[in-house]
């Protein structure tokens, strides 16, 4: 570190780098593969929902003894689900989201030369590096990994006898979790000091993209909320190896009464939910601001409502922490509290509304550029959309009783957070590839991966919805042993034949994205005709970000297709970088 | 290593992705952004995909409605759930319509064209004031219609003459017991299970002599909870090891069962499992059922309300339940003088 001149070896460059845009990178990477994990799973077992009885090679060969002649386990099954939905909600919308555009965006939109703590920045991605590998180390163990859910409600997931990935499982799990918690608090605050001190002159914080606005938000809420998780995991650590009884109390089971006592499982379920809630929110928010910026630009347009669209994030956020119990109305809760989460509950609908009105008033009357990272955007509105409304279903907790856990909710949530957030991410990743790379990915691959996707995600998730009003809980191995539910079959096929095109589809995106690396057409400096900072560095990245002086700010990002006094296009072009002093008679929005 | 080999199959496919398209890009002009063609074309896709999203729509609630669940509830409280249930499904779909429409049709009509110009449209207070205050307005609606609901659902201090049943769910099966004569059950805890005491019931406790037990004996799976129709059931739930779910659809109720607490759920049935096996949806839902197991050559099914579990609880999660019968009350009583309680059992 005495060296004054940066220089660095391959080490420093690639693998222990401070540097703001390698770490984000990192994240991207380390995400796609976790992705591909993920979604592999939810391919396994898709098969296994819609031919339950059949044996497939690809299941032996990948599930080994727990896929013995090519049919899963039952424990198999739920370990499969479990670790899906962990690493798609953790590990890829919550570190890889955040931490590929919060790293990436903050210092180059709020003219910064790097995170406020450099160093605290690459301990962040070595923590999650570390809590991904010891997740999927958990894959390889003899108990095999969790199976309890990714909700880990005890005392299932305390009690060894209860479920067999309950043992040493569960406690690579909860470790995994752990360090991913210390990590994403590091990112966390480092966002956020970034954010308040970092900021180039005139960069107001009604200056900020709706980008930065989102990462700068969710940063405070994963503070607010994952220590409370980390402190239902501590918890749950104790109990297990420590005999304390936090969660556990009147347990008989494998032919003994345990000596727990006076414990509630109910009282992990409102810890874990604390969190819980708020990081759906975590999920969703970086993705809104990233659909923003992106529609915003590619309509040519200024994002509509601007004020109004921080003030919904910042409603957003406060509500989010105040509405964990509609987890929870049949958990055994006073029903007064049900009354109270039923209320803040459908309150948050209303900001919601107002963000989805927002986009769509964006759109219209622009001039649309439909590049791929708009069609994900626009397909992030609708999906959004669809999902968001059947929450006044879920979050009503009089109709909530009879769906609460079955499919509908697993239709719902994939659809308002999985797809939306995933659907933000490609976005985000399409628009700042240049950024990232200095290359262009290719705009074919781009179109065919977007038409795929977006209809095998609604092919998926809305008949979904369905098989749960039609009553099917969720969770279950298969469905065979209730007559009731035979005539589902044919629909889980047709969502399973989805979810295979969907999947395959991932392909088209990986191949683009890794050739387009090395061998895509060399980027110009300002791809989209954007406003904001980013745009205004070099292609090739530098130690610092901007050769010479930071560049100053002098108005908004928005300012697309400005017009003068005359009606024509301010300074002939329908964009007007921040950098651009504000012009003899023009009116700062 | 069969593994390994879907691994080289899927990287040779990224490959070949890429490769396809190199052979196809040759051709082509580069361009970072979108041409006024590729607008045009994306432009119509969107149109298209605003369709697709429809038909599935359409298509999934027009088939939908043969899986479903019988429209009727078979409790009274479960009406009150049904208006609220469609009430809002209606507002949603509505409200689901004219979003997508928007949406999707803005995506169209304003498809990028080289010399047009884009409207410079930054704000409207008027436009976020109605669309703040419709949906404040109608959410109010729903709030309040919803809570009242809840509270009717939930609350059942002021039945008249309810009949007290206990669940008791561990892995994985469903137990019951009777409240008695006395219509109260005697207290419990897993710390008394013992031999065939099998639900931890505290004997000594004189409310139990009088409680009949539900109970699997033999490890057969031959039980059948009844219940009276038109007299309000107030389930106490109990659990012997980890959480469970008592969920009984058809009843439009649903209780966790949670070790070391006791929780709550009541309802009055109002059709009984005789006539629910006549009415409409039922019969055309149990056809097309029997039709798909005649195929797979195993034995035609008759309907039954049930009991599943919902709460993951284990390998068998997926099969855990409990056949209830609702009967007129005068057969229930009759079938109810037939168990044992407690006091028979144990002086036998
Ligand atoms: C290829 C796309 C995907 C498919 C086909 C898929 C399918 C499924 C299915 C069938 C389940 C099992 C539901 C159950 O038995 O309870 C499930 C669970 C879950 N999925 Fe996905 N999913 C996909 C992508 C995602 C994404 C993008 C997310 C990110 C939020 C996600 C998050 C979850 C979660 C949290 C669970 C619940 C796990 C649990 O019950 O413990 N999935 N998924
Ligand atoms: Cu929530
Ligand atoms: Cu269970």
């Amino acid at each position: 570190m005495s060296d004054h001149h940066h220089k660095e070896t391959f080490v420093t460059k690639y693998i222990f780098s401070q540097d703001h845009k390698m770490i984000s990178k990192q994240y991207l990477i380390t995400g796609i593969v976790m992705g591909c994990i993920g979604v592999f799973m939810s391919m396994l077992f898709r098969l296994q929902l819609a031919y339950p009885e059949q044996s497939f090679s690809i299941i032996e060969a990948f599930l080994g003894r727990a896929g013995e002649g090519g049919v899963m386990t039952p424990d198999m099954y739920l370990s499969l689900v479990t670790i899906h939905g962990t690493i798609m909600v953790f590990f890829v919308l919550t570190a890889a989201l955040s931490g590929t555009f919060s790293n990436l965006l903050i210092p180059f939109q709020i003219g910064a030369r790097d995170m406020a703590s450099p160093f605290l920045n690459m301990l962040s991605y070595w923590l999650f590096f570390l809590s991904s590998v010891i997740m999927l180390l958990s894959l390889f163990i003899e108990t095999g990994p969790a199976n309890a859910g990714w909700t880990i409600y005890p005392p299932l997931s305390a009690l060894p006898q209860a479920i067999s990935g309950s043992g040493l499982g569960m406690t690579m799990w909860l470790v995994s979790m752990a360090i991913f918690i210390a990590s994403s608090l590091m990112g966390a605050l480092n966002y956020i000091v970034t954010v308040l001190n970092l900021r180039t002159i005139g960069m107001k914080m009604t200056r900020l993209p709706l980008t930065i606005w989102a990462f700068f938000v969710t940063a405070i809420i994963g503070v607010v909320s994952f220590p409370v998780l980390l402190s239902a995991a501590l918890l749950l650590i104790m109990d297990r190896s420590f005999g304390t009884s936090f969660f556990l109390s009147d347990i008989y089971i494998a032919g003994e009464v345990l000596h727990y006592k006076g414990g509630s499982p109910v009282l992990f379920e409102h810890l874990f939910w604390f969190l819980g809630h708020p990081e759906v929110y975590i999920v969703i928010l970086p993705a809104m601001g990233i659909v923003s910026e992106v529609l915003a630009t590619n309509s040519r347009k200024p994002i509509f409502g601007y004020r109004a669209m921080i003030i919904s994030i910042i409603a957003i956020a406060f509500l989010s922490t105040i509405v964990w119990g509609h987890h929870m109305f049949v958990t055994g809760m006073n029903p007064f509290l049900g009354s109270v989460f039923t209320f803040t509950t459908l309150l948050i609908a209303i900001p919601s509304a107002v963000k989805a009105f927002n986009w769509i008033t964006t759109i219209w009357k622009g001039n649309l550029r439909m590049n791929p990272a708009m069609l994900y955007s626009i397909g992030f509105v609708s999906t959004f959309i669809t999902g968001g409304l059947t929450g006044l279903i879920l979050g009503d907790s009089a109709i909530d009783i009879n769906v609460h856990d079955t499919y509908f909710v697993v239709a719902h949530f994939h659809l308002v957070m999985g797809v939306s957030a995933i659907f933000g991410m490609f976005a985000g990743v399409y628009h700042w590839f240049p950024k990232m790379y200095g290359k262009m990915m290719n705009k074919d691959l781009g179109y065919l991966h977007f038409w795929l996707t977006a209809i095998s995600a609604y092919g998926v998730f809305f008949p979904m919805h369905f098989i749960g009003l039609a009553g099917l809980p969720r969770r279950y191995y298969n469905n065979t042993a209730f007559p009731i539910f035979d005539d589902l079959l044919h629909i889980n096929k047709v969502m399973t034949i989805f979810a295979i095109i969907g999947g395959l589809a991932q392909i088209i995106f990986l191949a683009n994205f890794f050739f387009s690396i090395y061998k895509g057409k060399r980027a110009p400096k300002n791809p989209w005709h954007a406003n904001t900072l980013e745009w205004t560095t070099e292609v090739d990245h530098i130690h610092g970000n901007w050769a010479g002086e930071i560049p100053a700010v002098h108005r908004w990002p928005y300012d697309y297709s400005k017009i003068d006094e005359n009606g024509d296009l301010w300074g002939g072009q329908d964009f007007t970088p921040q950098t651009v002093p504000i012009r003899d008679g023009e009116e700062e929005f | 290593m069969k593994a390994l080999f879907f691994i080289i199959i899927f990287v040779v496919l990224i490959v070949a992705c890429w490769q396809f398209v190199k052979l196809l890009g040759l051709t082509k002009v580069d361009n970072q952004t979108a041409t006024e063609k590729e607008n045009n074309i994306n432009g119509w896709l969107m149109l298209g995909l605003m369709g697709f999203i429809y038909g599935l729509m359409i298509y999934s609630m027009y088939g939908a409605k043969d899986v479903l669940l019988p429209r009727a509830s078979a409790s009274e409280e479960g009406y009150h759930i049904d208006n609220l249930f469609v009430m809002t499904m209606t507002l949603i779909l509505v409200v689901q319509f004219i979003m997508q429409f928007l949406l999707f049709f803005f995506s169209f009509k304003y498809r990028g064209i080289d010399d047009r110009k884009a409207f410079f449209f930054a704000d409207s207070h008027k436009l976020e004031t109605i669309w703040t205050v419709i949906p404040t307005i109608v959410l109010s609606g729903l709030i309040i219609y919803g809570i009242w609901t809840w509270n009717n659902v939930m609350d059942s201090s002021d039945a008249k003459d309810p009949i007290f049943i206990e669940l008791y769910g561990k892995q994985f099966q469903w137990d019951a017991r009777y409240a008695g004569e006395d219509n109260q059950l005697g207290s419990a805890n897993v710390r008394f299970i013992e031999g065939t005491n099998t639900m931890g019931v505290d004997m000594t406790d004189k409310n139990s002599a009088d409680d009949i037990p539900l109970v699997v004996n033999e490890g057969k799976f031959v039980k059948e909870l009844h219940v009276p129709k038109g007299r309000k059931v107030i389930f106490k739930i109990r659990s012997q090891d980890v959480l469970h779910s008592v969920f009984m659809p058809h009843f439009r109720a649903q209780m966790n069962a949670v070790p070391g607490m006791v929780t709550e759920i009541a309802f009055t049935p109002v059709i009984t499992t005789a006539e629910m096996r006549l009415n409409e949806d039922t019969k055309a839902k149990f056809e097309a059922i029997n039709e798909l197991r005649k195929e797979k050559g195993e034995e035609a099914v008759e309907f039954d309300y049930l009991i599943l579990c919902n709460k993951i609880c284990g390998s068998s999660h997926y099969n855990m339940q409990l056949k209830i019968v609702v009967d007129e009350e005068a057969d229930f009583n009759k079938w109810l003088a037939t168990q044992n309680t407690f006091a028979q059992i144990n002086n036998k």
